[in-house]
């Protein structure tokens, strides 16, 4: 990408901001039909119809709550740490919106093609975590430190499976870039890795049992990482108001938002170009080109987003000491079992 | 390379500057805050050194996982006043300032002898030790005792973890 972009415009300074920029123009489009998604959504799952007044079926309700939220009263605490209170969601945001640098839209586009891909990804998520805590610590208010002490703790926590979830379609593919895992699958369905990709049959016979449950422990970790039910205890209203974006309104508020759209999107991204092929098509050569990737990538994407607002409206919220649980004492171990499994069958 | 030059003057001030503000805030979240910022700008360097893995490294381990801890730490401690701590002047922090010195004197002679004597590196050589195969073939060839060494030091210390946070050890 930045080739092209270098030959168009020369060795300068634009080229890296007009690169930096390229996302944005799938992220923000991208949130405002989530924010739709997750309204139609779980208003039909509640027999409801949600919003019928804007626009054919209320498909321009996004955009109204965009333009309502700009207008709302930037409201600050007067006892908040001014500087860090306002800097917290644009780091959320930035945490989620520097990932999309290495994730593999199409066989033609990706933001950085460097040799870490999903390593660096793991790497600057971190960067959310700071921001949620700045943001639950420079609002001064009880309910926003312990929202933001719960969903560091759970981040941290889940970090661990989802790393070596990961770890287990990285040792098969033997790359960390995503657009050489992408690679790796193409050629159809049955190359995926969740299918224990393109081996003979007797090792993909295998390494399928560990593929699909590292599938599903990665997703899941996932779910946990951006805070969406059952794991939203930072945000858990009946016992926390709104968690540590209580004290947040107007447009700092809608970054919020727009981070934990972003991360669903980046979450399912790399669920996708791990375990189901990323931009490859399933039908093997038909339907393949850089269109075409761009479509596939897209639509597995959204699927992975569908699910999440799914499953949102479908499990109760877990407890503390479950969510706990579950991490370290059922997926981690589980993982431990897949990572040892898929080494000894790649070496035998 | 003009840009090159431009990203390492910032990142250099900036890991000064903020360095230097750590040390001077009073508050410790906002000095924690700090040392991230400085731990950023640190893996920066190393990306301008080709060293990717050492700098995503270094945003996973420090920045993303350790800091948070201290972060954590800090918040739940709630440390009252911490200007009671600063005024006499106490046994540690002439150690403390005595190690610092010796830091000191130790970069100085770096700037003084140059680099004199250290084995040379080409560009094609650095851009090879800095990645994922290069790091992970010679921890398991060249390094590998070494290696097994620390994972078993971390091992009795996930092992001792565990033995605190039990309330009655059985």
């Amino acid at each position: 990408m930045y080739e092209l972009l270098h030959d168009l415009l020369g060795d300068s300074l634009l080229v890296y901001v007009i690169g930096a920029a390229l996302p944005l123009l799938f992220v923000l489009p991208f949130a405002v039909v989530a924010v739709l998604l997750e309204m139609k959504v779980s208003a039909h799952m509640q027999d409801r119809v949600a919003y019928m007044y804007t626009g054919w079926h209320g498909v321009l309700q996004p955009v109204a709550d965009i333009l309502k939220l700009l207008q709302k009263e930037d409201t600050v605490p007067a006892a908040a740490d001014k500087f860090l209170f306002r800097l917290a969601p644009f780091l959320v945001f930035m945490g989620g919106y520097a990932g999309f640098a290495a994730l593999p839209f199409s066989s033609a586009y990706i933001g950085s093609n460097i040799d870490l891909g999903v390593f660096y990804i793991l790497a600057v998520s971190s960067l959310a975590v700071i921001g949620l805590m700045m943001s639950g610590w420079a609002s001064n208010n009880k309910w926003s430190l312990f929202g933001a002490m719960r969903s560091v703790a759970q981040i941290i926590s889940y970090e661990i499976p989802s790393a070596l979830s990961i770890l287990v379609a990285v040792m098969i593919v033997g790359s960390l870039n995503l657009q050489e895992v992408s690679k790796f699958q193409e050629g159809g369905i049955q190359n995926w890795i969740v299918f224990g990709g393109p081996m003979p049959l007797l090792q993909k016979l295998l390494l399928l049992p560990f593929t699909i449950t590292a599938f599903f422990i990665l997703f899941l970790a996932g779910i946990a990482e951006v805070n969406r039910t059952p794991f939203d205890l930072p945000e858990a209203e009946s016992e926390l108001v709104q968690g540590y974006n209580t004290e947040y309104s107007g447009m700092k508020f809608a970054i919020f938002y727009l981070a934990e759209f972003a991360n669903m999107f980046l979450v399912s991204g790399i669920v996708v170009s791990l375990y189901l092929g990323g931009w490859t098509s399933p039908f093997g050569d038909v339907m393949s080109g850089p269109i075409w990737s761009f479509f596939w990538f897209v639509a597995k994407g959204m699927f992975f987003v569908f699910l999440q607002v799914w499953i949102r409206w479908t499990l109760p919220r877990l407890r503390v000491d479950q969510l706990m649980y579950t991490s370290w004492k059922v997926l981690t171990p589980f993982l431990f079992v897949c990572i040892f499994a898929v080494g000894l069958i790649l070496v035998l | 390379m003009i840009l090159e030059s431009i990203v390492f003057y910032s990142l250099a001030v900036a890991s000064v500057g903020s360095a230097l503000l750590m040390v001077t805030r009073r508050n410790p979240v906002i000095a924690a805050l700090y040392l991230i910022l400085n731990f950023f700008c640190l893996a920066g360097l190393y990306l301008t050194l080709q060293a990717q893995f050492i700098a995503v490294i270094h945003i996973l381990v420090y920045a993303g996982a350790i800091m948070v801890l201290f972060l954590f730490v800090i918040m739940l401690l709630n440390l009252g006043d911490e200007r009671k701590l600063s005024d006499a002047i106490s046994p540690r922090k002439i150690i403390a300032g005595g190690l610092s010195l010796a830091l000191l004197l130790e970069l100085l002679s770096i700037f003084v002898t140059g680099t004199e004597g250290l084995p040379e590196y080409n560009a094609d050589q650095a851009l090879q030790v800095g990645t994922v195969e290069y790091i992970g073939k010679q921890l398991f060839t060249k390094f590998l005792f070494p290696f097994e060494v620390t994972s078993i030091l971390l091992l009795a210390a996930i092992i001792g973890a565990i033995l605190l946070a039990k309330k009655k050890p059985d």
